[in-house]
């Protein structure tokens, strides 16, 4: 098909489209409008089991079966990246190392803010896991927060360093008891008679560490097998892109 | 003004769609799919806000009852943001491979499958 006839077909579309979603958008309800009955309906519902942040309430307890859903399709999506980037039989000619001496130094001040900001970063990721039913955050999120912070290793300059820190079948194995560990949350609330990933657990004071019932749990095997997962995900671009060698993992 | 947002909504998935359509390379197809799937964002937390309402998280400054956004479309767009960064990953280690068999990243330069 030709770029023109393409771009024909693509306009007829778009203003079917466009026309479809304009008029329907002129028929739901206003913009900042105050009628919300889910957000009622789970507002009371997370007050009830007393998990501050209503949106981990949802993700780690109302709609927990969705988010094991989701997970499923993060722990699909690095396994597909993987054996898609994986190592061919036949070994690719060595890229021709970079010596030290060609390469640009790097600033100080990058090297020394990438190794002052990791340890913080690394806490922050896993302040965020763990205070997801309390405070703005999640598995989820710190989840990221913690796989990032690791490779401010590689900003930093330090590579190997960072190689160190990432034996890969660690994190590999991260991903896999995350998501194990929510399959067997969710055997231990039909295990308690209360159905598959129910909150089963004594919910505690609002506020406290140890409140929510599982929200908390969730949230933390969650964090686990993203951080991991996300570990994995980049690997593969990063050996992909600096040509490591198979036998150093 | 109450449809701007949705309206912007619409605006970015089109554009994304757009892009895709007209794209020349397969890293900048990728990065348009993001777009078109970020117009969801947009769509659901519009949908979710209410004026002069806050994050829907209780603390101390927000005491339980006070007025706050939707929080399951914001589950919602927090689902899709993590689905999106995966599948985008999953996309461009795809065009690394398309890059290594076919030896050219140019959409209209792929004609035939081959294994």
């Amino acid at each position: 098909m030709s770029t023109r006839t393409r771009l024909l077909v693509f306009a007829a579309g778009a203003l079917g489209l466009g026309a479809a979603l304009i008029l329907a958008m002129l028929r739901i309800p206003d913009f900042g409008n105050d009628f919300h009955p889910y957000r009622d309906a789970t507002v009371a519902e997370a007050l009830h089991r007393h998990s501050p942040n209503v949106v981990s309430s949802i993700n780690f307890d109302q709609r927990g079966f969705d988010t094991l859903g989701e997970e499923a399709i993060l722990v699909a999506a690095v396994v597909g990246a993987a054996t898609l980037l994986r190592r061919t039989s036949q070994p690719r000619p060595p890229r021709p190392a970079i010596a030290s001496s060609s390469r640009p130094p790097l600033l100080a001040a990058t090297r020394l803010a990438g190794y002052i900001l990791l340890p913080v970063t690394l806490l922050i990721g896993a302040d965020v896991v763990v205070h997801g039913h309390l405070t703005p955050g999640g598995g989820f999120q710190g989840g990221v927060v913690l796989a990032t912070g690791l490779h401010l290793l590689y900003v930093a300059g330090d590579y190997r360093a960072l190689r160190r820190v990432r034996p890969l079948v660690w994190y590999e194995t991260g991903e896999a008891v995350g998501m194990g560990a929510v399959l067997a949350l969710g055997a231990a609330g039909l295990a308690a008679g209360t159905g598959f990933l129910s909150n089963f657990l004594p919910k505690g004071t609002s506020g406290h560490l140890f409140s929510a019932g599982t929200v908390a749990l969730f949230s933390c095997a969650v964090g686990i097998a993203v951080g991991s997962g996300i570990v994995v995900l980049l690997a593969q671009f990063l050996d992909e892109y600096l040509g490591a060698d198979e036998g150093a993992r | 003004m109450s449809v701007f947002p949705y309206l912007v909504a619409a605006w970015v998935l089109l554009m994304g769609l757009f892009g895709v359509v007209r794209s020349r390379h397969l890293v900048h197809t990728v990065v348009c799919v993001s777009v078109t799937q970020s117009s969801t964002y947009v769509l659901l937390l519009a949908v979710g806000y209410q004026k002069k309402a806050t994050a829907p998280i209780f603390g101390q400054a927000d005491p339980p009852g006070s007025p706050v956004v939707d929080p399951v479309v914001q589950a919602m767009a927090l689902t899709d943001i993590v689905v999106s960064a995966t599948v985008s990953a999953l996309l461009l280690a795809l065009v690394i491979q398309v890059a290594k068999r076919h030896g050219t990243v140019v959409p209209d330069e792929l004609h035939a499958l081959r294994g």
